[in-house]
């Protein structure tokens, strides 16, 4: 069990240990996806969304693995929840906003694929968060994940009108952005502790 | 989220073997699998056990998946590698525990997460389920070590100036000042983005040298 309180839960999983800057998690969408703030902020939502479903539904999973006592199905029955959870996720969008499906293209269905949500069904079950607990920590990672996605993406959206040497353009300079982000977050260490 | 090349047919068996190597490294050249590549580098060791079980899960997944490819439908295949990815992860997170404790205390959650890294995936989707085993264990392996090499060039170069040292040897007089931000987090992206450009580098000169120019760019 875990007596932690919501509040600090939250901070905790969205600024203090940042999925994205602090722990690495979801770096793949992190620089796929945050080229445009228009589709970051919607491929944010997204994945809380998938976040806040699979939380629960790992928690009830781990109900069930202990009261018949099989550990070692762990890691398959989650990855199966959030695969289902992901193409749910698909068919939604793909019949609501066509426009948006086809933004996100190929990073929707590699949402199951991102470690950030594999993450956040271990580490929930790891810390013995109960379910209310969970679902803050889901909805803290999800909104500490989108935070990080929107910044990156504004900051990009301004580098494009800078010149920059043509070798440092793409992967690298987005990571060197990455790693002064990353440094900024540490000044949220201590907060809510 | 890779590709194949298509290339498959006049390829040699080595050079299935030596392409994950160098040419389509993984991590400095496809930049996949960036999670565990940035997280558990912050010393050599835990860099080279990452690798290793990394390595591992993918020759054992593609080998499976190579030797079932006839079998799985087309709709369901995705469910279906990382079904089978799950059971070898599953494996190598017990064995982990089963040699090292401290070993599997240092990588934590990131074993179990060897599931969602993409490089794995990726191979079994764009060259297991399309190719024979032979080729399948050799792609593996050899995209296992490019991803190893590539996690040791980070992991030793973070240990060296953010430690001090280097597989938990120390390298400098009791004076050295370690830089602490280099096994920080951030520090991580700083070097990846520092080895990155250094492909960048040698693959643009190695550009130049193929074409005939009067003088190339410095």
């Amino acid at each position: 069990m875990n007596n932690d309180s919501l509040w600090t839960i939250f901070l905790n999983a969205s600024l203090v240990n940042n999925f994205v800057l602090a722990y690495f998690l979801g770096i793949c969408p992190f620089l796929g996806v945050s080229g445009k703030l228009a589709t970051a902020t919607r491929m944010g939502g997204a994945v809380c969304f998938v976040m806040l479903v699979s939380s629960v539904c790992a928690y009830g999973i781990h109900q069930l693995l202990v009261a018949i006592d099989a550990p070692y199905l762990q890691l398959i029955s989650y990855i199966v929840v959030i695969a289902s959870t992901v193409q749910l996720v698909e068919m939604f969008i793909k019949k609501m906003s066509p426009a948006l499906f086809r933004a996100l293209g190929i990073f929707l269905p590699l949402i199951t694929t991102n470690c950030a949500i594999l993450a956040l069904a271990l580490f929930q079950t790891n810390k013995g968060y109960n379910l209310l607990q969970s679902i803050v920590y889901a909805l803290g990672a999800g909104s500490g994940f989108t935070l990080a996605l929107i910044l990156m993406a504004g900051i990009r959206e301004k580098l494009e009108l800078a010149t920059v040497p043509d070798m440092v353009r793409g992967t690298a300079l987005t990571l060197m952005i990455a790693g002064i982000l990353s440094l900024a977050f540490m000044g949220f260490a201590g907060v809510g502790a | 989220m890779t590709d194949s090349k298509g290339r498959v047919d006049t390829t040699t068996s080595t050079d299935e073997f030596i392409k994950g190597l160098w040419r389509e490294n993984p991590v400095f050249v496809q930049v996949l699998g960036m999670c565990p590549v940035l997280a558990v580098t912050n010393s050599g060791i835990n860099a080279l056990a990452m690798g290793l079980a990394t390595t591992f899960v993918l020759v054992l997944s593609n080998a499976l998946v190579s030797m079932l490819r006839h079998f799985i439908p087309r709709q369901v295949r995705i469910a279906t590698f990382i079904l089978i990815i799950a059971t070898f992860v599953t494996v190598v997170d017990y064995l982990i525990q089963a040699i090292s404790l401290d070993l599997h205390r240092a990588l934590g959650a990131f074993i179990s997460l060897i599931v969602v890294n993409c490089l794995i995936l990726g191979r079994a989707e764009a060259f297991a389920s399309k190719n024979s085993v032979g080729r399948s264990v050799l792609d593996g392996l050899g995209m296992g070590l490019g991803f190893t090499f590539a996690l040791l060039c980070l992991g030793c170069a973070r240990e060296i100036l953010g430690n001090g040292s280097l597989f938990g040897v120390a390298l400098f007089p009791a004076g050295y000042q370690p830089w602490i931000v280099m096994i920080l987090p951030s520090g991580g992206f700083f070097t990846l983005a520092l080895w990155l450009l250094l492909f960048n580098h040698l693959k643009a000169r190695q550009q130049a040298a193929a074409t005939p120019l009067p003088e190339a760019s410095p």
